[in-house]
């Protein structure tokens, strides 16, 4: 492999890295902090895509979309956690594992009743729409680069958000010990839902980002789920610096593997999750 | 629930089971023998989270092995012996849910549910994206086995008479075979497990083998089913593995209510009952399906091995206020 095409993959690698860490924020925040494993959080991410194509065919514009596209997501979370999920923190682990994959069926069907069961595309924004030439053959497309831009930012934003923030001290306090915080007067419930929300929009977010580069198609978010669960046991439940670095971790894992081992690059991202798991079995970031 | 009652309700739902074939079409005789192959699935994942408190989320690895193990154990242009790839297929299952089973039983509670998927998804992936078990497309069964033993044949799988048949007594066999191991003590320390594993341990109890048991136990009973399906449509594919499926048969198990070997059963037919009569009335039967699963789990906590007790006590406070 020369040194322009290693270029292109470690690109590659980190745009999907960071993407499925949007994903998997939701995912591990909303277990860490509420107790819930949520399989229905795969279909935010295909309802986002499936948004960015409904709305850029009606807008013309992929960034008008994401506009409007950000504020529907949290309203639809919100809604969903008070209508739902609120009824879900003191059941076991099976009942929510239960309750979400019936979410993900019904989804799915609403999904298909409202758009059908093709496959779509969403065309590149036009001024992304464009490829940086590497070698006299070899290009790179913008859009992959702004989407690790944007993804990076969010990550910063992210880190201001939890670190520096009021909300996010109670975010952290919450993760640690949920009856403390409640016990020191903070609204619990108004915090739940405002994670939930935040989680439903970033899976979203990374629906609608992805959607020009991975066709719309259904059973998007079944792949996706998986794969955003094996990065938040990997880095460690509620831990969003694990899942950061895990998020990469299997980035790189699955687009080498598809490289050097293609006939088993399924198995990679498993296969790492094994060895974590066997060396550190509560994920590499799971605090005491 | 008086026993007696229990008991007979139970022997009157096999004889109907038998009866069954004589009176329905061919067509639903094998809808009926495909759920009393996931009865048998469920009750062996039952035995994991109903009962050991193990609650597996990869169960479809060792359903799917067996499958496979049914087509590639059999010779290309001719039937197999049962009785030789029968107990096969099971072993390939039982040893890979051994393998596993070391792996996966280091872990606890959601580690555990997600570890167990990782490692069936591994399994899905081996057969999807190699040549092994004729790649994503999966691979044709040409002849059911044959059941000759000792030069004499005592029933043929090309009748779907004798088929339902030997599968309704495999599925009685794993419900007596689950029952009396529940009643040993190997039986009773699994139960012990589930309520307290430390208080096993300080006992002085291996729970570690006793959990690794019951997980080879159980991939094994996964694969008796998984064969059996794959006799019954004559093809496999990796979908047998995938975790839809592992979500399946959980489902089953929780809406039966879990550690209820009977209620694994309901469970199963009401799950491929509600499908098929969804099905039946629109293609988007999945929205039922969903709908149907989140008012249960909203409504009906303990399943429906917990339904007859709950209209029992309902009638029973009832009565006392009136």
């Amino acid at each position: 492999m020369d040194f322009t095409t290693f270029l292109i993959q470690m690109l590659n690698a980190l745009q999907y890295g960071l993407l499925l860490f949007l994903v998997a924020i939701g995912l591990t925040l909303v277990f860490g902090i509420m107790g819930i494993i949520n399989l229905a959080h795969g279909s935010f991410y295909m309802l986002g895509a499936y948004m960015a194509f409904v709305l850029t065919g009606m807008t013309g514009n992929l960034m008008l979309t994401i506009a409007i596209g950000i504020p529907l997501a949290f309203v639809f979370g919100a809604l969903l956690e008070a209508l739902l999920f609120s009824h879900l923190y003191k059941r076991d682990h099976l009942e929510q594992v239960l309750l979400t994959y019936g979410l993900i069926l019904i989804f799915e069907e609403l999904r298909s009743l409202a758009v059908g069961d093709d496959v779509h595309g969403v065309p590149v924004p036009e001024i992304f729409a464009m490829s940086i030439p590497l070698s006299d053959t070899l290009s790179y497309p913008v859009y992959r680069l702004v989407i690790s831009g944007v993804c990076l930012l969010l990550a910063v934003g992210l880190y201001f958000l939890i670190q520096r923030t009021r909300l996010g001290m109670v975010i952290r306090a919450g993760s640690h010990d949920r009856d403390m915080v409640q016990a020191l007067g903070i609204d619990i419930n108004r915090l739940y839902r405002t994670v939930f929300a935040i989680g439903v929009v970033l899976a979203a977010l990374a629906g609608m980002l992805a959607a020009p580069i991975s066709s719309v198609y259904p059973g998007m978010g079944g792949s996706v789920l998986i794969i955003s669960f094996v990065i938040v046991v990997i880095g460690g439940i509620g831990s969003v610096w694990g899942a950061l670095v895990a998020a990469l971790v299997i980035g790189f894992a699955d687009t080498f593997g598809k490289v050097f081992v293609p006939e088993m690059a399924g198995l990679m991202v498993y296969l790492v999750m094994a060895l974590v798991l066997l060396w550190r079995p509560e994920g590499i970031f799971r605090k005491g | 629930m008086n026993p007696a009652i229990t008991a007979t309700f139970k022997l009157a739902v096999l004889a109907s089971l038998a009866a069954f074939p004589f009176y329905g079409s061919e067509f639903y005789a094998e809808v009926v023998a495909k759920i009393l192959i996931l009865a048998i699935f469920a009750m062996s994942l039952d035995l994991l989270v109903g009962f050991t408190g193990l609650v597996s989320f990869g169960h479809a690895a060792y359903f799917g092995i067996a499958a496979y193990m049914a087509v590639m154990l059999s010779p290309d242009f001719a039937a197999a012996n049962l009785w030789v790839v029968l107990p096969a297929s099971m072993l390939v299952s039982a040893i890979a849910a051994f393998v596993i089973g070391l792996f996966v039983l280091r872990t606890k509670g959601i580690y555990f549910i997600m570890v167990t998927l990782a490692f069936s998804q591994m399994a899905y992936y081996i057969f999807h994206d190699t040549k092994l078990g004729g790649g994503s497309d999966g691979i044709y069964l040409d002849f059911r086995p044959d059941a000759t033993i000792a030069g004499f044949t005592p029933f043929s799988f090309n009748e779907t008479l004798h088929l339902y048949f030997f599968v309704l007594a495999l599925m009685v066999l794993v419900y007596v075979f689950l029952t009396l191991l529940l009643r040993s003590p190997f039986g009773r320390v699994l139960v012990g497990i589930r309520s307290n594993e430390h208080r096993m341990q300080s006992l002085g109890y291996a729970t570690f083998r006793y959990k690794l048991a019951a997980f080879t136990i159980a991939g094994a009973l996964a694969g008796l089913a998984g064969f059996m399906y794959a006799v019954l449509f004559g093809f496999v594919t990796p979908e047998y593995l995938s975790w839809h499926k592992s979500g399946d048969v959980l489902l089953m198990v929780i809406l039966g209510g879990m550690g209820n070997l009977a209620g694994a059963v309901a469970g199963a037919f009401v799950f491929i009952g509600l499908q098929e009569l969804f099905s039946d009335w629109t293609k988007h039967w999945q929205l039922l399906m969903g709908g149907v699963i989140v008012l249960v789990v909203l409504f009906m906590p303990g399943g429906l091995a917990a339904l007859p007790g709950r209209v029992v006590g309902f009638f029973r406070k009832e009565g006392k206020n009136g």
